[in-house]
């Protein structure tokens, strides 16, 4: 278990670019604004990338210098690149249908990270790594999970909810990082690839949704039901 | 010989969508997909005998031919072919004939995938050929390309990508939980997850069972999970709803059996089972409520799907010799059934221009035998002898009566007997109901031609039904009494 026998140096760093990444999530749910959302989005999967070279540098894993170069290209550049071409294509630069503001959802988002606390520090002691970065790791892996989550639940505008679900991935990828760094190479580069292969689908989709229902909102989205 | 039928299983639909999208002429994608369904299901059905004595890997340990995994793929080839017959006939109603070669590349290439799912040895790469297969049936889903099925497929991407994201979750936690033992680095298949399994601290080993139940029950389809698939499945063609009813909801109930089974190597006590149960139940509950008061005709099947993947769900929960049989045995005759009533669901629409049931009136003038078969599968579909449901719905009730959960049963019992009800009294009224005041005169008697390809693939669907109805055929006594034993012995070396 590489969280648990750590340099308090890299321990530290691993902390702080988890927490950063918390707030950026945060950032993305306190604002309207779509542009906030990719700019955050793109400079989480950029410290991500960080992340996984710090553990591939500290950890010995050098594989990892290859996860951290593509994750920055796929997540820093490519999506974020996809996503605002969607954006252009959509003329909506803000988000107008949220069913809680983003002052009440950062709220909601505060009290869901309290949650994932209590989770992962009850399953952090029952391990006997109480104190430890993977504890830290869990939490803002669950955290951000939530918020994915809440930002699907409570967010209309049909980007919002991609980088819902991007946020949602984005908060496994992290955590997994800290967590299980030796998983094999190939699942991890065949998770990248599946997720540059959930935007493309987005896109056709987000296409087809505002040629032929004339709406890029999901709350409109609601012929089917009973 | 196993390898060499893999790779028919493999290749074949990956050769019909790679030539779907190349050939110019629509007919010739038609019989381009079905040569290739009918090569499969002819490597699967040899395959079959050979998988019992398994497991085998192949390709570095990546692909695995185990009987369960051959047994999911038997329900799979036969919907494929089922489906690429019907959808001979019924695309060709559609007259879209210049979308024509997508639309089968799409379905090879969906097929491909749902084929591959059960055939994964590596926990990671199962989860990535289910995610997969959302991935391209979303675009079978809007095919048509209307309000209602884009609005579907939205849906569907939605909350199958985010609940599916969950079982990611999962695995990494039963990775990481491995990794305390197995050192950092190792390959997570079926079988290493089931024997490191008792090592595993009890916690992380609980925390990501749930995660995985969740996850994959997104989408099999368990309730309160289930929100995607009514619209999916009621909104896709007729072809591509039967292959995601019938093919696509058990290659994730494979996962569900295995992790059922991993669950227990890690001796986590009776939470794990209850909470499947409880799953269960709940879906046989929901698709209750919604079946006896639906309207729209495909949706009416859609919920009788989550009924279904509920059973089965119980039949994996209860467990034992008797449960697993139950549920194996289910999955085929549902498969088979619920392609058969996609089918009828999908030629009534054809003549009556609607989903609506309240459109569809007195099916017997307007086409007799196709009518007919309709009937006798929605008789078998709500469980009724003599019909395969039957046995196997009673097998797994009395596996249930045996174990720790029989108030499940009684349950279940009930909640087949609402769903009995309120399912075929839509068909009573469809048939025999007098016409509504104010309907179009579509709606009275007029003999309406279906074409043969939408008629053929009834039969073949109703007539192995009802063989298995009557006949448990002994061989395949032996084949459950195999996997049961597999999936039941904790592997402990």
């Amino acid at each position: 278990m590489l969280a648990a026998q750590l340099q308090p140096l890299a321990a530290s760093v691993f902390s702080l670019i988890a927490i950063a990444s918390l707030l950026l999530a945060f950032v993305m749910l306190g604002s309207r604004w779509l542009n906030d959302y990719l700019i955050a989005f793109a400079a989480e999967s950029w410290l991500i990338a960080i992340l996984s070279a710090a553990v591939g540098y500290y950890g010995h894993y050098p594989e990892l210098y290859l996860i951290a170069l593509l994750t920055a290209l796929f997540r820093g550049l490519l999506l974020p690149y996809l996503m605002l071409r969607i954006v252009r294509r959509l003329h909506v630069d803000r988000e107008l249908h949220e069913r809680l503001s983003p002052s009440a959802s950062l709220v909601v988002g505060a009290l869901l990270v309290l949650f994932a606390f209590v989770v992962s520090s009850h399953l952090g002691e029952s391990l006997g790594l109480a104190g430890t970065v993977a504890v830290l790791a869990l939490t803002v892996m669950l955290s951000m999970k939530l918020i994915g989550f809440l930002m699907l639940v409570v967010r209309g505008e049909a980007l919002s909810q991609i980088l819902g679900l991007l946020v949602l991935e984005n908060g496994i990828f992290l955590g997994s990082q800290i967590l299980v760094p030796g998983m094999p190479l190939l699942i991890e580069l065949v998770i990248l690839f599946d997720l540059l292969v959930v935007v493309a689908c987005f896109g056709v989709l987000v296409r087809y949704l505002v040629t032929h229902t004339g709406t890029s909102s999901t709350h409109d989205l609601r012929r089917l039901v009973g | 010989m196993i390898g060499i039928l893999l790779a028919v299983i493999l290749l074949a639909p990956l050769a019909a969508a790679v030539g779907c999208m190349l050939l110019p002429q629509a007919r010739a994608t038609e019989f381009l997909n079905l040569a290739a369904a009918i090569a499969v299901f002819l490597a699967v059905l040899r395959l079959l005998p050979l998988a019992l004595s398994g497991p085998y890997t192949f390709w570095n340990g990546y692909l695995i031919v185990d009987p369960l995994g051959a047994w999911v793929l038997l329900s799979v080839a036969s919907v494929y072919l089922l489906a690429s017959i019907y959808a001979i006939g019924y695309m060709r109603a559609h007259k879209k004939a210049e979308r024509l070669h997508r639309f089968y590349a799409l379905f090879a290439g969906f097929a491909l995938t749902t084929l591959s799912g059960p055939l994964m040895n590596n926990v990671g790469v199962y989860w990535i050929a289910i995610e997969l297969t959302t991935l391209v049936s979303t675009f079978l889903v809007c095919f048509e390309l209307d309000r209602d099925s884009i609005e579907a497929a939205w849906k569907y991407i939605v909350v199958v990508s985010g609940g599916i994201s969950l079982a990611l979750l999962g695995i990494i936690f039963y990775y990481w939980g491995g990794s305390f033992h197995l050192g950092p680095t190792y390959d997570l298949t079926w079988s290493t997850l089931r024997n490191v399994a008792p090592r595993l601290n009890p916690t992380i080993a609980l925390t990501a069972f749930l995660l995985v139940l969740i996850g994959f029950g997104t989408k099999v389809g368990l309730a309160p999970m289930h929100t995607w698939l009514p619209d999916a499945h009621s909104e896709a063609p007729v072809p591509v709803s039967a292959m995601l009813s019938g093919a696509l909801l058990n290659t994730a109930m494979i996962g569900i059996a295995r992790f059922i089974q991993i669950a227990d190597a890690a001796r986590l006590g009776t939470l794990p089972r209850v909470v499947v149960v409880g799953l269960g139940v709940l879906s046989l509950f929901i698709a209750a409520l919604f079946i006896t008061r639906q309207s729209g005709v495909k949706r009416l099947m859609a919920y009788s799907s989550v009924e279904h993947m509920g059973v089965i769900t119980l039949g994996f929960g209860f467990g034992g010799p008797l449960g697993i049989a139950g549920a194996l045995y289910h999955m085929l005759n549902h498969s088979l059934n619920k392609s058969l009533m996609f089918f009828g669901a999908g030629n009534a629409m054809q003549a009556y221009h609607s989903k609506r049931i309240s459109r569809i009136r007195r099916v017997l003038c307007a086409m007799p035998v196709a009518g007919l078969l309709w009937l006798a599968g929605a008789v078998a579909i709500t469980g009724a002898p003599p019909f395969g449901l039957f046995l196997s719905e009673l097998t797994i009730m009395r596996a249930g009566l045996m174990g720790s959960n029989a108030w499940a049963t009684f349950l279940m019992l009930a909640l087949l007997i609402v769903i009995f009800v309120g399912f075929l009294n839509h068909f009573r009224a469809m048939y025999f109901g007098e016409n509504a005041v104010g309907l179009s005169p579509r709606a009275s008697p007029f003999k309406f031609h279906l074409s043969i390809w939408c008629v053929l693939p009834m039969w073949m669907a109703l007539v192995p039904l009802l063989l298995l109805g009557m006949w448990w055929p002994h061989a395949l006594s032996r084949y459950f009494a195999v996997i049961a034993t597999q999936l039941s012995n904790a592997g402990v070396p």
